[in-house]
This record gives C-alpha cells, sequence and structure tokens, in this order.
C-alpha cells in the first residue's frame, strides 16, 4: 500500500527548502542537511528534484516531536550563494511581518 | 457583568489541568501531532505563520476591568505586549509559545476566562450586541439568553463532534449590531401580541467561500422553547451536514441544498420530539441566570450636566462625542466607543499598557465595565455624560480616542498574510494605507458613515462579504490582488455586496478606494444619503466605470 507520504504529489520548478514550526514554541524552522533545524534560512538544506524533496520532507515529518507542519517551500539560490524565500509568505515567514509591530520589539 | 458560580470555575480549572497534561505529553513526544491537533483546537490554539496563535473568548463581548487587566498580563507575560480583537468578541495573541500556553491559561482562568470551544467544530463563542443591557429601546438584555446558550453548549457531548463549527449571535435591538444575519443561528430577541418574550430564529447565514445571508427559519420561538428548538436544528443538521466535503459542511450549505421550507420541516419534526422535554426551561431557569447578572446603581442624572455645555466650547472634544458617544438608555449616561483603529495602526490591535489603562478608567468612569464590538472596538457602556470630557482626555492620552468610529478609517480587518497561515494576502498594511489616505477627519465626515472590510482570503475572517465596501486578497501568480465589492451591510438589512470588476493589484488598492468614495461624493443625491444606500439606489456600474475607465 502506497504511504499518504508518497501519494504526495511534490513538483518542483525552482530550489527549495523544507520549512515548519518548531512544537514548543511555534518558531519558523528550516530542514537542514545535517538532519537537523535552524531559526536561519542560510542553513537550509536546498533540493533541487521531486525525489530529494520527497526524502527531505519524509525525514522532517518523521521529526514529530521537534517539528509541526513541515512542508516543501521555494527559495531563490543566489549567484553568491544567498539563499533567499522564494515567495511572499516564505519571506514573511523568514524576515518577520511587513508592518511594524503594535508594540516595537 | 455575569457571576460565574462554583460549578463555571471547576469546569475552567479542570480544563486547564487537563490541558497542562496534554501539552506535557505532546512535548514528550507522548502524543504525535496528529493525536494533539484536535485538543489544542479545542482550547484555541491554531498554528500560524510565525508561531502558535491563541484565541480566547469573550462571551456576548462582556469584560470586566479586572479580567481586561488578565488580557493585558497574559500579552505582556506570555505574547509580545499585545492582542487583537477580532469580529466574533475575541482576543488572539499572535506570539504564544506552545509550552507556556498552560500557565497563560491558569492565569485567566484566575478571572473567569477560558478559549474553550474558539475553534475546532463546535458551538463557538456566543456573540451579541456590545451594547446589550444599556441600548435604548432594547427589548431586555440579550446577554441573560447568550449567557444560557453558552451554558448550554459549552462541551455538550453531541455538539463537541459537528460537521463543521458553529456561531451563534444575539439581537434584541431594532438596529442589528451583532451582524446576526451572517451567523449559523441568528436570534432576533422579540415580544409576541401578548407581550411574551421569544425569538425570530434565522439559520444558515454565514461567509466564506460560499455566502449566505440567514433565513428566518421561524418567525416566533417562545423563551421557554429555545433551548429545545436550537437542539432540533443542531440534531438535523449533524444528522444531514455534509462531513464528507469540508468547503460543503456548515448548516448554510445544508440549509441551500434543501431549502428553508424542507430544512425548517425537517427542524420542526424533531422539535416535536423534543419540545416540552427536559429542555423547557421554566421561569426560574432564565431569573436564575438574570439573578447572576449585576447591573450599576445609577445615579439620577441630568441630561445635560454643565461639564457637558462647557466642554461643548471645544472643538476636538466635540467632534469626538459627535462620533463616538452614544445615547444610553439610563438619562445622564452614555455608551463610549473606544476606537481602536488609529491612522497607520492595525486594525483592532491594543496593547497591554492600552488595556490596563483601559481598565482603570473602566473602573472610574465605567463601573468596571468593558465590551468587545465585532467592529473590533471596545466601549465603555455606563460613561456619566459629566465625566465626557475628562474621559475624553484620557482616552486621548492613549491613543483610542480617534473620533472615526463607523466611518470610513473604522476598518475591519483579518490579519491577513502577515499573520495568518490560511491567507493569500495581506489586510493590515491595506487598511494602514487606507487610513493614511482619508485621515483627515472633514473628509472622513463628509462622506459619512462607510464600512470598509478587508480580508486576506476568502475565509472572510474581515467580513468582506458584507462591508459597504469590501475588499478581498487573492493570489495570482505569486502575486497579491484583490477583488473589490460594494454594496454590502451586516446589519438588520443584511445584504452581500457585488464584485465591481477585474482583482486589482496590491499598489492600486488604495487608489480604488479612492476612486470609488470620490465617485460616491459625485453621485449622492443629498449628503445624508449613505455610501450604501447610493450603491443601492445605482448599482455598482458608475463606479466601475470610474474606478475601470482608466486602468
Amino acid at each position: 500500500m502506497t504511504s499518504p507520504l508518497e501519494q504526495k504529489k511534490i513538483r518542483i520548478t525552482k530550489p527549495s527548502m523544507v520549512t515548519a514550526n518548531r512544537t514548543w514554541d511555534g518558531a519558523v524552522i528550516y530542514r537542514t542537511a545535517a538532519k537537523g533545524w535552524s531559526t536561519n534560512l542560510s542553513d537550509a538544506a536546498i533540493v533541487r528534484t521531486a525525489d530529494e524533496a520527497r526524502e527531505l520532507l519524509a525525514e522532517s515529518i518523521a521529526d514529530d516531536v521537534g517539528a509541526i507542519g513541515a512542508y516543501i517551500a521555494p527559495v531563490e539560490v543566489k549567484d553568491t550563494g544567498k539563499i533567499e524565500p522564494g515567495n511572499l509568505r516564505e519571506q514573511i515567514r523568514s524576515e518577520g511581518l511587513t508592518i511594524d509591530l503594535t508594540v516595537p520589539a | 457583568m455575569y457571576a460565574y458560580d462554583e460549578l463555571d470555575r471547576t469546569l475552567i480549572n479542570e480544563r486547564v489541568s487537563e490541558f497542562r497534561d496534554q501539552v506535557k505529553r505532546r512535548l514528550s513526544g507522548e502524543l504525535t501531532e496528529d493525536e494533539f491537533k484536535m485538543l489544542r483546537l479545542q482550547n484555541g490554539v491554531y498554528l500560524q505563520l510565525h508561531a502558535y496563535m491563541f484565541r480566547v473568548a469573550i462571551p456576548y463581548g462582556t469584560l470586566s476591568s479586572k479580567q481586561l487587566r488578565q488580557l493585558a498580563h497574559v500579552a505582556r507575560r506570555y505574547d509580545r505586549g499585545y492582542g487583537h480583537f477580532t469580529t466574533r468578541q475575541n482576543i488572539q495573541y499572535n506570539w504564544i509559545k506552545l509550552a507556556e500556553l498552560p500557565d497563560a491559561l491558569s492565569d485567566l482562568a484566575e478571572v473567569g476566562i477560558h478559549a474553550m470551544q474558539t475553534s475546532g467544530n463546535n458551538t463557538r463563542n456566543v456573540t451579541s450586541d456590545q451594547w446589550a443591557g444599556v441600548a435604548p429601546g432594547e427589548i431586555e438584555d440579550p446577554r441573560i439568553w447568550s449567557e444560557l446558550l453558552r451554558q448550554y453548549t459549552t462541551l455538550h457531548p453531541e455538539f463537541s463532534f459537528l460537521p463543521r463549527k458553529f456561531k451563534f449571535a444575539i439581537t434584541a435591538s431594532e438596529h442589528d449590531r451583532a451582524a446576526i444575519k451572517i451567523h449559523d443561528i441568528g436570534l432576533r430577541l422579540i415580544k409576541n401580541a401578548d407581550g411574551e418574550t421569544g425569538f425570530e430564529v434565522l439559520v444558515g447565514g454565514g461567509l466564506g467561500r460560499t455566502p449566505f445571508i440567514g433565513k428566518t427559519i421561524k418567525p416566533f420561538v417562545h423563551g421557554r422553547d429555545l433551548l429545545s428548538y436550537v437542539e432540533a436544528i443542531l440534531r438535523v443538521y449533524n444528522q444531514y451536514g455534509r462531513r464528507d466535503n469540508i468547503y460543503k459542511a456548515r448548516i448554510k450549505i445544508l440549509v441551500h441544498e434543501l431549502g428553508i421550507e424542507k430544512f425548517a420541516r425537517e427542524v420542526e419534526e424533531e422539535w416535536q420530539q423534543l419540545r416540552d422535554s427536559a429542555l423547557t426551561l421554566d421561569h426560574a431557569d432564565i431569573e436564575e441566570i438574570r439573578s447572576r447578572f449585576s447591573y450599576p446603581a445609577y445615579e439620577k442624572l441630568p441630561h445635560m450636566p454643565d461639564e457637558l455645555k462647557q466642554a461643548a466650547h471645544d472643538p476636538l472634544f466635540e467632534r469626538w462625542r459627535k462620533n463616538s458617544v452614544f445615547p444610553h438608555k439610563v438619562q445622564g449616561y452614555s455608551i463610549v466607543t473606544l476606537s481602536l483603529k488609529p491612522v497607520g495602526g492595525p486594525p483592532g490591535d491594543a496593547t497591554a499598557d492600552q488595556m490596563d489603562a483601559i481598565a482603570d478608567l473602566a473602573d472610574r468612569y465605567s463601573f468596571g465595565e468593558i465590551r468587545v464590538g465585532h467592529e473590533q472596538n471596545l466601549a465603555l457602556p455606563h460613561v456619566a455624560k459629566r465625566d465626557l470630557p475628562v474621559l475624553w482626555k484620557a482616552l486621548d492620552k492613549i491613543g483610542v480616542a480617534t473620533p472615526n468610529v463607523n466611518l470610513v478609517t473604522d476598518i475591519i480587518a483579518c490579519p491577513g498574510l502577515d499573520y495568518c497561515s490560511l491567507a493569500n494576502a495581506r489586510s493590515i498594511p491595506i487598511a494602514q494605507e487606507l487610513t493614511r489616505r482619508f485621515a483627515n477627519h472633514d473628509t472622513a465626515n463628509l462622506i459619512g458613515r462607510l464600512h470598509i472590510n478587508i480580508s486576506g482570503c476568502i475565509n472572510a475572517c474581515g467580513h468582506h462579504h458584507v462591508g459597504h465596501i469590501g475588499i478581498l486578497g487573492v493570489e495570482k501568480n505569486g502575486e497579491e490582488f484583490y477583488q473589490i465589492t460594494i454594496g454590502g451591510r451586516a446589519d438588520e438589512n443584511a445584504e452581500m455586496g457585488t464584485l465591481i470588476g477585474p482583482a486589482v493589484p496590491y499598489a492600486e488598492v488604495a487608489d480604488v478606494i479612492e476612486d470609488i468614495v470620490e465617485a460616491y461624493l459625485a453621485l449622492r443625491d443629498r449628503a445624508e444619503e449613505l455610501f450604501v444606500d447610493t450603491v443601492k439606489r445605482l448599482g455598482v456600474e458608475p463606479f466601475r466605470e470610474r474606478v475601470y475607465a482608466t486602468r
């Protein structure tokens, strides 16, 4: 029987990473190549094929205690190697609100 | 104010203990996220973009100063120093940590506040008119019945796993401030020819992906039969509601697909089995609840005190008074709306410092009571008119006296893509830009009553369908676009707005709204004709032409 994970359609048109929220506090985290999590997008493991993405997502989801809601999201990899969010949603998750906080941090 | 009894306190405290254990088991890995998700949702805990979001219920929008101070404490201690008041009389915290949530809930429980059923497929916070109990001409205080429904529906086993979420709203005034026609069940308190209290019952209202205005299912249900009739509706819904498809699971879809006549027949049949049962309320049941509400010991005060006469010479005070102060049922008193819509601010947000200050002012000037309205503003419901000048200065000092209540900058907006994991587009920056464009109070007053509602996705938390101007964020090829509707309204004449044309990009939204407002000013037949009435009279075409002629 096919697992639900394998049934998931994964299409990669851009370099991608896996992101989630940290279980204990909800913070935005990124899956690293060292099979851990980081709060910095620059530490994210980058995948470029559907198979790579599926594998990275599978190992991320397996860490049910450390992270929740893992999914694949696009990134831009600049010529300098710098990793940037691939869409506005990920930009907001990575860089924070596009508005000033009601109470300045 | 309603005074909780020992049973309520025990229930809330037991719930905190349960949730503390559940969180502990989740963090240790004993519970998987799949197992935990429903448990956290039943305690108002969502996962959003940056963090968990914690939604706390404020039943029928009534708060004591002590409760508001505790909401401020939670904002300060467990969040980032502010909270967001929602369109359903809840408050949301955006940065809460799961590990600290049991402590936050425990602190809230100390003042009788909880987050039960602020999420999940159950009956949600029962909402009502924020002027309940003080509005002139009100049939009677609808909070008595709201509280009765709150007690009846809280942890009701039969209604804890409904096909989808279920929302009640109650009003007892001719002018509907509770938006009852866009709720799953809307109740309008009325008297029959014999002077007996009962309800016009509406069913199947709601917004979201498939919006409907609620339909009257029974023009008069006697007060004693309220619970049995509501239970009959919920049973029919529980039996036939579409559990197979989340997009068709709300009662509005069932009512629409069956037709109101057939749905009403099903309910009537069910009700005949239930009425005159243990669910029938006797006079003592209702009086027991009524007796737990306390009302202020109002003084006998003049209609026009000297303090008010003197302050009338100050144009800034007068501007605020005319905009934000409303008649009270008791002579010498007023209801004061506190605008949480400062120019350039996120609609509905209040800082912990503001909450504390408002609680202090409520103690001094409003018998320690605060109300939360679905328009995302607060109100002090019992202010002596003689105190208005000094109160105004105090409110102004803490930034909640912007005289824009019901005007174009009194915008209702959801958190949008800045916070929400469901959103397609941002709401708050659009609202902020619009408040800057219309910041001039003379211009806003010239425009008159105009409600702008913004939602960042089709789920419609900003009630965009019923905004006089509705703005809905959508995504097109990775970019934010916004559909604009006009002519909606959420009151007793509730209507859905009409789409004026193709969606416009983020950068053009404020220009488009300005065009629509300018068109209205040119088209209205007199200064008193409200925007929504001009749209009704002329239709959307003149507005469409104005917006798209040059785009």
